[in-house]
């Protein structure tokens, strides 16, 4: 599915938040935005999953605008994985309850038999079935939150900061996963991070966003290089890159 | 020695028996900058809290020696607690969101800090509040002392905070992940401010972080924890040429913005380790 988003404004009441960002993602590929908290990175992401319905501009998935009201269809294909796996699972649903409410909710058959898969393919043991979320580790509970997202055989997943709430062996982890997928799937990537490594491990292209504007974009081997032109973009390598290098 | 822990062993009864989250931890602080990595649960907030006696009562705490500036803390009085935490010893956490009270102006958190510490008129800590607002360097400190917490950004909150643990003029820090819920720009800042208020007034700092990069940058020794154990404790300059394996495998499993890695490499634990 490739994606495109075109002069994408958004507005709190008077506050402008986003102010008018446009970018491309190829079917396939990955596509990260970088920026600081408050540069309106999180909400173009929820705009695009139609969790905000207060947008103007233009966005399309495979040529296709998408309106305002999302059809239920949409969500087959659209799915979003949160930062905080802990409060995006329901704390008395069990991980069974949790994966089933989609294929229930969009009339799919053999739930049962797609449930056992999806736990497979995020490496997830299938005992973890009938466990709730506060038996399951930092990592298990975002490979279930990435579980409920694939349930869905989704060509497009929309990551918000998902590995920012765990420790950097677990990121590891999850990481490889979400590559893994994208190849094995061909599923089209838009990530939100805070943080430039993470961004240019899995993604191929960057937007920067400051103060609702996307800025600069640049390949990720640009941005590795340095071949970047923008103030921000510059700061934000030098301080990730300030402390890889030996003190 | 400011800071004297030996054989440090925290423990929590439970509904199914009893956790040991800290198994034997050692270690010493002068005056000088001290950090604590490790992952989530390896017991290093846990470490810092039982040297300020802020654990929950059924917590079971022994050790062969917890000391600070000489007074044994496992036998101190609340009392003679309350000489030492905020007077003597400063604590900063993880996020001024939940540290400061969102009904009170902050110049009058920061005065009321100073003022239970040092006495004086109310005139005179709201005075010495902007003032210490002005040394974190707040470039409109009679603003910022007027505004309520939610009117400030994060990095601004932060700043707030280590201002009403200067008040007292402690001679340690003990900062709880500080700069985790903060941009990385915003981040940079805060350390070397920091940085510079320790040394300026020689103070003693412990730095807990699961941030291995930045803590090699900023500390001068860094002990490695790893289930309630410390693996090991080296110069923080050669934290990122560590030979032990806990370490190594944390370091390698990083994405990396200059070399770039097709896989990331998974850590494996070994039993080995904790024995």
């Amino acid at each position: 599915m490739t994606i495109e988003i075109d002069n994408l404004r958004i507005a709190f009441g008077d506050r402008k938040v986003v102010k008018g960002v446009s970018f491309k993602v190829a079917k396939g590929a990955s596509f990260g935005i970088v920026g600081e908290s408050g540069s309106g990175k999180s909400t173009v992401l929820r705009a695009m999953a139609g969790l905000n319905n207060e947008w103007s501009g233009r966005i399309a998935f495979s040529g296709e605008d998408a309106p305002l009201k999302r059809p239920p269809a949409f969500f087959r294909k659209v799915q979003m994985v949160f930062q905080d796996p802990y409060g995006s699972l329901h704390p008395r649903q069990t991980i069974d309850r949790i994966l089933s409410e989609l294929p229930l909710v969009h009339g799919m058959d053999r739930i049962d038999d797609r449930i056992a898969k999806v736990l497979s393919a995020v490496a997830l043991p299938q005992a973890a079935r009938f466990r709730y979320p506060h038996q399951l580790s930092g990592g298990q509970r975002q490979r279930v939150a990435i579980a409920r997202a694939l349930i869905a055989e989704p060509e497009v997943l929309l990551l918000d900061e998902p590995t920012s709430a765990l420790d950097v062996s677990v990121q590891a982890e999850i990481l490889n996963l979400l590559a893994d997928l994208r190849a094995e799937r061909n599923l089209t990537y838009v990530m939100v991070s805070h943080n430039l490594s993470v961004i240019a491990h899995l993604c191929t292209e960057v937007g920067v966003m400051i103060d609702g504007n996307m800025v600069e974009q640049v390949t990720a081997e640009d941005l590795r290089l340095g071949n970047v032109q923008h103030a921000h973009t510059r700061e934000l390598r030098s301080l990730s890159v300030e402390l890889e290098e030996p003190a | 020695m400011l800071v004297e822990i030996n054989n440090l062993k925290i423990g929590f009864p439970s509904r199914t028996g009893f956790h040991q989250a800290v198994k034997g931890v050692s270690m010493k602080l002068g005056t000088e900058k001290l950090g604590i990595v490790g992952e989530s649960g390896s017991g290093k907030s846990l470490t810092a809290r039982a040297l300020m006696k802020l654990l929950p009562k059924q917590t079971v705490i022994e050790a062969e020696k917890l000391a600070f500036d000489g007074i044994d803390i496992l036998s101190a009085s609340e009392k003679q607690m309350r000489t030492i935490r905020g007077k003597r010893a400063g604590f900063i956490l993880q996020d001024p969101k939940y540290s400061l009270n969102p009904v009170k102006t902050i110049g009058s958190q920061v005065a009321e800090s100073w003022r239970t510490h040092k006495g004086g008129s109310k005139r005179q800590a709201l005075e010495a509040a902007v003032h210490l607002l002005e040394t974190v360097k707040i470039r409109d400190p009679k603003k910022v002392a007027a505004s309520y917490p939610h009117e400030v950004s994060g990095g601004m909150g932060q700043r707030v905070m280590i201002a009403m643990m200067l008040a007292p003029d402690p001679e340690l820090l003990i900062a709880d992940e500080p700069t985790s819920a903060l941009d990385a720009t915003v981040q940079a800042e805060i350390l070397r401010l920091i940085e510079e208020l320790v040394s300026e007034r020689g103070m003693g700092l412990l730095l807990i972080s699961h941030d291995l990069p930045l803590v090699s940058h900023f500390c001068d020794r860094v002990a490695v924890m790893y289930a309630g154990q410390v693996m090991e404790e080296l110069k923080a300059s050669d934290l990122l040429s560590a030979q032990h394996p806990y370490t190594r495998g944390l370091l390698n499993c990083m994405p990396s913005l200059i070399h770039p890695k097709e896989r990331l490499p998974v850590l494996t634990r070994d039993p080995e380790w904790l024995k």
